[in-house]
């Protein structure tokens, strides 16, 4: 029983952390088809951003721990704004209606660039900024202690995907945004300036990326190369629940984090092939994932 | 005109890269010959190894190198350079995988013209590196990799040497300050990254225990992939069971993520953590780790080498120059040079005479030298691997200070397989001949 309470709440802490890394790479995707390779930088930047400042913060005992909070957000906020806007006016503006494969190579050689950046920027040695993490204590399930922190994650992530979904659905901007990704050619033909969406697409995009390494680096070392490992996770997310599809990446993160961690309680030898084999199976009966649509191709 | 452009910049080109190209053979030719003894150093400069490993390792090469043409070390070692000659460090990043580090080796041997090379932290760099060593003729020491096949697959090596300790010393070593510290604890767990160091470290930690702790069960393993970060599952799978024990050779950022998150969630307060590379992190838990957590070193390295002279000046010098204390990589970088000076100086050849690779081998070979760590005995796989003891102690961390408490230090001869034996064995056959005062 305590296993199953476990791999509940496991599962729904770690799918919460996954559809805040998935959510700005299928945002991305669903507005400009870009299959951004360069979301784990985005991430990372993130991480390190927030660790730099909040460890700043404690190191001088500047104030009370709450604020602390508001620094992560802010540090993302701030570096998701300011990387994105310098990444898609200075590079990805000049690459627009190439292949989409290109794209990938493109944002994978801007990932190569950002990671060697952070390395100049930040240097090798680990980042810390654990002091949100603990502050918040920690809540007994029987047997099971559970960070109060992860709980608050679950959430933020809630949150985040009702107010994308709101954003999406009933704004008049959202509902450009629909009409840019339902059909480009006729959106530009209404009077809807595509570019400008892209832009807001992309800084958006790239803020959420930031904002997820934001949230984690409270609970983790900050080191170089935790964007590559993340990358490879949301991209199953995405995959499974429909590239482009915010629902699908909600969907894709939960399905993904409860059978990890059914795996990791009950079947350990298992945990790192769960995660593929979910992505096979759903694959398998729908090629376009979960929430994806089949769409004719334009030639 | 446009043609004719196009051709002189392709011309200009191609002549700025052929002339990059001769310059740079040059170079190391010219290098080569410039009467400095040249060591090639690898580790790794990017990558997540970098900041516990490769980074304290190559500041440690860099305090150690210029202290020695300084003539700044005291004795045995206060002879400047290597054996008088002023040394040159080419230092490497081991980043890239094995066979980049091959076609590395054979630059650093075959173009930068090194006398000796010092290097790798992985394991599989050091296996791919071993018979090319062997094939260049080129003295090699291994630094830190502790696979036990170095020299089980290398059994005839004559160039390359080891003046680390192996993994199983690590576990082995745990299991006995087990028996030392609580004899009678019964539930025990563990979390490996999942592969190859991960694995065989469990392996023998339950091996040995299984042996020496004969009432003890294992409870739960786990293996998460390698850089995942987030344990939240695996944290939670642990504190179910109960353990008393949680064993884990975790590195790096992986290991400061799961003492920080199993820290937070109260499994370190009701179970033991027992790390055996967890001293690379000393400087790093501060109030984060739990007192009484259990941490090794890899060997008598880093907050627990002793105070001798040369590890006072090493400290000293590391410290004045980083604002750190050095950690084990530091510590066994520094004792890896100071094996190579030993055997420069004890191959018998005169005064800033640069030894050759076959001088050098006979220098070290089941030699004995001192070393910041103490006395190194090259007394296991022909003479070609270190034997040396191994310390754990408990993390204490109290007004802003890390200390190591309750520390329990064990012979070499109590915790190396006797020549000729594996660990394997050595451990299945209940440590027969082990020497543990």
């Amino acid at each position: 029983m305590t296993s199953f309470l476990a791999v509940l709440i496991d599962g729904s802490i770690y799918a919460s952390w996954l559809f805040l890394v998935a959510a700005g790479l299928t945002v991305i995707y669903g507005v400009m088809r870009i299959l951004n390779m360069a979301h784990g930088s985005f991430y990372a930047i993130g991480a390190y951003s927030a660790a730099s400042l909040v460890g700043w913060y404690f190191n001088n005992g500047i104030g009370p721990a709450w604020i602390s909070y508001l620094l992560l957000v802010g540090a993302a906020l701030l570096a998701g704004l300011i990387v994105g806007v310098i990444v898609e006016r200075g590079l990805l503006r000049l690459m627009y209606g190439r292949d989409e494969i290109l794209m990938v190579i493109i944002t994978y050689a801007l990932l190569l660039i950002l990671e060697d950046t952070m390395k100049i920027v930040w240097g090798v040695s680990p980042y810390f900024a654990y002091q949100p993490y603990t502050e918040l204590g920690r809540t007994a399930f029987g047997l099971l202690k559970v960070s109060n922190y992860d709980l608050a994650l679950v959430g933020v992530s809630c949150l985040l995907g009702l107010g994308l979904w709101a954003w999406l659905e009933r704004t008049n901007q959202g509902k450009v945004l629909r009409a840019v990704i339902h059909d480009r050619e006729i959106a530009v033909a209404m009077g809807v300036n595509v570019r400008l969406m892209f832009t807001i697409t992309f800084v958006m995009g790239t803020t959420l990326g930031a904002l997820a390494g934001a949230l984690t680096a409270p609970a983790i070392s900050v080191v170089p190369g935790i964007g590559i490992e993340v990358i490879v996770l949301a991209f199953a997310v995405v995959v499974i629940g429909g590239l482009g599809s915010i629902g699908g990446a909600a969907v894709g993160a939960l399905l993904v984090g409860l059978s990890r961690a059914a795996a990791v309680h009950y079947a350990p030898e298992f945990e790192l092939f769960v995660i593929y084999g979910v992505m096979s199976l759903v694959l398998a009966f729908r090629p376009e994932g979960l929430f994806g649509r089949t769409m004719a191709r334009k030639i | 005109m446009k043609n004719n452009k196009a051709t002189f910049s392709k011309y200009l080109v191609s002549s700025a890269a052929a002339l990059a190209l001769t310059a740079g053979i040059a170079s190391g030719a010219s290098a080569a010959e410039n009467g400095k003894f040249r060591v090639g150093i690898v580790t790794f400069l990017s990558g997540a190894a970098a900041g516990p490993f490769g980074v304290p390792s190559a500041n440690a090469a860099k305090i150690l190198v210029e202290g020695l043409n300084k003539g700044e070390l005291p004795a045995p070692y206060d002879k400047m350079g290597i054996n008088g000659v002023e040394i040159e460090a080419v230092i490497i990043d081991e980043a890239g995988g094995a066979t980049k580090q091959v076609e590395e080796y054979r630059n650093l041997v075959q173009r930068q013209k090194v006398d000796a090379v010092i290097g790798y932290v992985s394991s599989g760099d050091c296996l791919a590196v071993a018979p090319v060593a062997e094939e260049l003729k080129t003295f090699t020491i291994a630094y830190d990799c502790g696979t036990p096949r170095l020299f089980a697959d290398n059994a005839g090596a004559q160039y390359m040497f080891r003046t680390g300790l192996d993994a199983s010393v690590d576990n082995i070593g745990a299991a006995r300050y087990l028996v030392a510290t609580r004899p009678d604890v019964t539930r025990l767990s563990g979390i490996q990254q999942n592969y190859s160091w991960g694995q065989d470290s469990w392996a023998d930690f339950t091996a040995a225990a299984a042996k020496l702790l004969p009432e003890s069960e294992i409870v739960e393993e786990q293996f998460p992939k390698i850089y995942q970060g987030q344990y939240g599952a695996e944290i939670s799978a642990l504190s179910v069971k109960r353990p008393e024990i949680v064993h884990s050779s975790f590195w790096g950022g992986d290991m400061e993520a799961l003492v920080l998150q199993a820290n937070a969630r109260g499994l370190l307060e009701d179970a033991t953590g027992l790390l055996t590379c967890g001293e690379a992190s000393f400087a790093t838990y501060k109030d984060q780790a739990p007192n009484g957590m259990i941490i090794g070193a890899r060997g008598p390295f880093g907050a627990f080498a002793p105070d001798n002279a040369l590890n006072t000046w090493f400290k000293g010098a590391y410290n004045a120059a980083y604002d750190l204390d050095p950690v084990y990589p530091a510590t066994k970088m520094a004792q890896a040079i100071l094996g190579l000076k030993f055997a420069a100086e004890n191959a018998g050849v005169a005064d800033k005479e640069i030894p050759t690779a076959e001088q050098l081998a006979s220098g070290i070979k089941g030699a004995t030298f001192e070393s910041v760590s103490g006395t190194v005995q090259m007394a296991r796989a022909n003479g070609h691997q270190a034997m040396q003891g191994i310390t754990y102690g408990e993390y204490h961390y109290e007004d802003d200070k890390a200390s190591i408490v309750n520390a329990v230090s064990f012979s070499g001869e109590c915790v190396t397989p006797p020549e000729g034996v594996s660990a394997a064995e050595w451990i299945a056959e209940g440590f027969p001949g082990a020497q543990c005062n």
